[in-house]
């Protein structure tokens, strides 16, 4: 049939199972909209408050449901305005598709009004952009785009279209999922796929030879540490991981990424490990004879200081990306695959071990940061608590960057994996509203809560219209001390107390603000309030906010300088 | 850490507009100065054949590797070992030349290098020598006394010898194995 350029992406978007998207009109970008409006019994569309929010809200649409996100946008402003969300989703290994159009590819080139170079721009932040100027080549290129986004290690990818081939017609030919693989573009990309290039389409076949040979090591070692990264969050690896460590019997320390990955009630965790990671993880690393990283890039902020990170193990790392091996960190052996696969074929060969004395070692330090309550101000393990106790076990946290982060990553019993998203690697301030939004687009039946800080939350806090426009409530925490926590936080210990440019003592008055976006609100000093507060919250069924009143003071603990040792605790 | 050393990369990418960015932005994004680069179509005119010069030590050479085989249009990736290894490049000298004697002199030494004479007029001779840098560049000191007017290198191109090609099948199984000490 003859369609336009703008219907044949609508329809492609329909072959892939997408119904809804984020985005934000503009010039460039109309015709795709316009065709929008004809599909929108079957793709619905949120519309964001800015295009930053809607990069967001379908990362966080990816991250909680394991499907593929997409985000539409303008030319021009419309497109840079998603660098940040499409580095976020980068760095975090998350799969979206972005889709942006370009001036009509007579004026390309000529600095035309809302034109620029976007394709250039994502390069370094996407596993692929794609220009297209020809109406032809569309359908090719958004199956080929999805397949990318989703396959091997997943990542966002943008696809810019000249406007004039959004609008000029030709035959589109339906095309069911399941034989995009062995047509066009694709096709010939798989079918020219080699072992050294798999990750960034599917995953290779693990070596049976890597995998007998980590059975070896394992059988060897007395003191074994497992790293749960967020590969085996992407891979919902979480039953295989489980089965793994449990029969090893080896203690397991989670990376922010990780979270989730294996159940933060399992009594074989240690928690968090690096800058902010548990004395437990950390002594756990240094004191291991074998580490094995499962879905972990060894990031700065795990490895600290990467010549003696883990400097008394064998360190054997699973990835799914051959890149990542001893790019940070020195390993021993390595085995590439899709942690699901890994696990499931390791899971054939190990067999039970008993590490009591070495658990014993392990949890002789605390898997746990204590912090003391006070009474005077609401603390952040309070306030944790509360919402632990209140919300149910089930609910999806997203989190934005900062003391919060730490605080809610350590506190939290995250059981599966996308129950947790956070801007890991990126740090994104100003992540978690959208992200909250997107996850609860694609978990409507499930409770979503947003931990932010007062300074992570004035960065993008219009999307509070979203949420409220399109019945997509989310419960707002905002941990707020009034000032820029984490920042201060190394202004204090590194910076001799020199708080430059970190005091928030200003606007808005948060509960207004929620209020003047038609959502309810309350300022909590204490735990009595805010339990009323949540329960209200809950009982409500509404978007929500709530300000919690915390002390300045308190820190993310324990913590270690970048680039020290990492059991060199600069405070415990 | 081992020491940094010359690099030759042989990289097959698809041939079309902007894969070349794609593949020098690694480079510079990992800090690593581009010491020669080369490019063309292949035998299949879809396919162009870039060959890449670096100074890094042995690792970050196979880490460099491994990104670039992260890149969609990139179909293959191979360092080139120094051994097995014909390089050659071909670099274009114009130089001062306006009596007989000092043409005479410039086409005997081209001669020795086997270069050829490509355009002469009044004042100028232009030739083009095909090779290594030792050869190169010890016809440039030669040539530097009748002054070099311009001189232009296409790159450093580079086969393997034998029946190896940038082909995986040809692969050794070794070349999949780095990172993997134990035992």
């Amino acid at each position: 049939m003859k369609l336009n350029g703008s219907q044949i992406l609508m329809e492609c978007l329909l072959e892939q199972g997408v119904d809804t998207v984020f985005g934000y009109p503009g010039g460039a970008i109309m015709p795709v909209y316009d065709a929008l409006h004809a599909y929108s019994d079957r793709i619905q569309h949120i519309l964001t408050a800015h295009e930053q929010g809607a990069s967001h809200a379908a990362d966080g649409y990816a991250r909680s449901s394991g499907k593929v996100g997409v985000c539409m946008a303008t030319s021009g402003p419309g497109a840079t305005n998603l660098v940040t969300g499409i580095a976020t989703a980068y760095m975090d290994s998350s799969p979206v598709v972005f889709v942006t159009c370009n001036v009509n590819e007579h004026l390309i080139g000529k600095d035309s009004f809302q034109e620029v170079d976007i394709t250039g721009i994502a390069m370094p932040i996407t596993k692929n952009t794609y220009l297209v100027r020809d109406v032809e080549k569309l359908a090719d290129v958004v199956r080929e785009a999805f397949a990318v986004a989703r396959g091997g290690r997943p990542g966002p990818v943008l696809i810019d279209i000249v406007r004039n081939a959004t609008l000029a017609q030709t035959d589109y030919t339906p095309l069911p999922r399941e034989k995009h693989a062995t047509s066009g573009r694709l096709g010939a990309l798989i079918h020219r796929a080699s072992r050294d290039n798999l990750c960034r389409l599917g995953a290779p076949e693990p070596d049976r030879e890597d995998i007998d040979l980590l059975v070896d090591m394992i059988d060897q070692s007395k003191k074994p540490l497992v790293i749960c990264g967020g590969g085996v969050v992407r891979s919902r690896a979480d039953e295989e991981f489980k089965t793994f460590v449990e029969c090893i019997d080896s203690p397991v320390a989670v990376t922010v990424m990780g979270g989730g990955g294996i159940s933060g009630r399992n009594p074989l965790t240690t928690g968090m490990i690096g800058m902010h990671g548990t004395q437990a993880s950390n002594h756990a690393a240094d004191r291991c004879d074998l580490l094995i990283s499962v879905g972990c890039r060894f990031s700065d902020r795990v490895g600290l200081n990467f010549d003696s990170f883990a400097q008394n193990a064998k360190i054997v790392h699973i990835d799914i990306d051959r890149s990542e091996i001893d790019k940070n960190v020195q390993t021993d052996h390595h085995i590439i695959g899709d942690a699901r696969q890994v696990l499931a074929l390791l899971n054939q060969k190990v067999s039970q071990r008993d590490n009591s004395a070495w658990k014993e070692e392990v949890f002789s330090f605390p898997a746990e940061t204590i912090y003391e309550d006070t009474t005077d101000t609401l603390t952040p393990k309070q306030v944790l608590s509360s919402i632990a106790k209140i919300l149910p076990d089930d609910t999806i946290a997203a989190t934005d960057v900062g003391q919060h982060q730490m605080w809610a990553v350590q506190h939290f019993r995250f059981d599966y994996p996308g129950q947790l998203i956070t801007s890991g690697g990126f740090g994104a301030m100003g992540f978690g509203l959208g992200a909250a939004i997107g996850a609860k687009a694609a978990n409507p039946e499930k409770t979503v809560l947003h931990i932010t800080g007062d300074g992570s939350f004035r960065m993008n806090s219009q999307e509070m219209s979203t949420e409220e426009y399109y019945d997509l409530p989310v419960i707002t925490c905002i941990f707020n001390n009034g000032v820029l926590g984490m920042v201060r936080q190394w202004q204090h210990l590194i910076f001799e107390k020199r708080y430059s440019q970190t005091t928030l003592d200003r606007g808005p008055d948060f509960v207004a603000l929620a209020n003047a976006y038609g959502l309810p609100a309350r300022r909590v000093s204490t735990v009595e309030e805010l339990e009323d507060a949540l329960h209200e919250a809950m009982e409500l069924g509404t978007g929500y906010v709530i300000d919690c009143a915390i002390g300045q003071h308190e820190m993310a603990r324990p913590m270690i300088s970048a680039g020290d040792h990492i059991t060199q605790f600069l405070v415990d | 850490m081992s020491e940094k050393k010359r690099h030759t990369l042989a990289v097959l990418v698809e041939n079309e507009a902007g894969v070349l960015s794609q593949v020098s932005r690694l480079f510079s994004r990992k800090g690593y100065n581009i010491e020669s680069l080369a490019v063309g179509p292949t035998d299949t005119p879809t396919i162009s054949r870039i060959t890449i010069e670096v100074l890094a030590d042995d690792k970050r050479a196979a880490l460099l590797c491994n990104q670039l085989r992260k890149l969609l249009p990139v179909h293959s990736v191979k360092l080139i070992e120094a051994v097995n290894m014909l390089r050659k490049e071909l670099v274009l000298i114009k130089v001062n030349a306006s009596t007989s004697e000092v043409r005479n002199e410039i086409i005997q030494i081209t001669n020795v290098f086997r270069g050829s004479i490509i355009d002469v007029s009044t004042h100028t001779l232009t030739l083009s020598i095909i090779g290594e840098e030792q050869k190169t560049e010890a016809a440039r000191t030669l040539l530097r006394e009748f002054g070099i007017i311009e001189l232009v290198r296409t790159g450093m191109i580079a086969l393997e010898r034998g029946h190896y090609t940038i082909d995986e099948s040809t692969k050794e199984k070794g070349e999949f194995d780095y990172g993997k000490h134990v035992l």
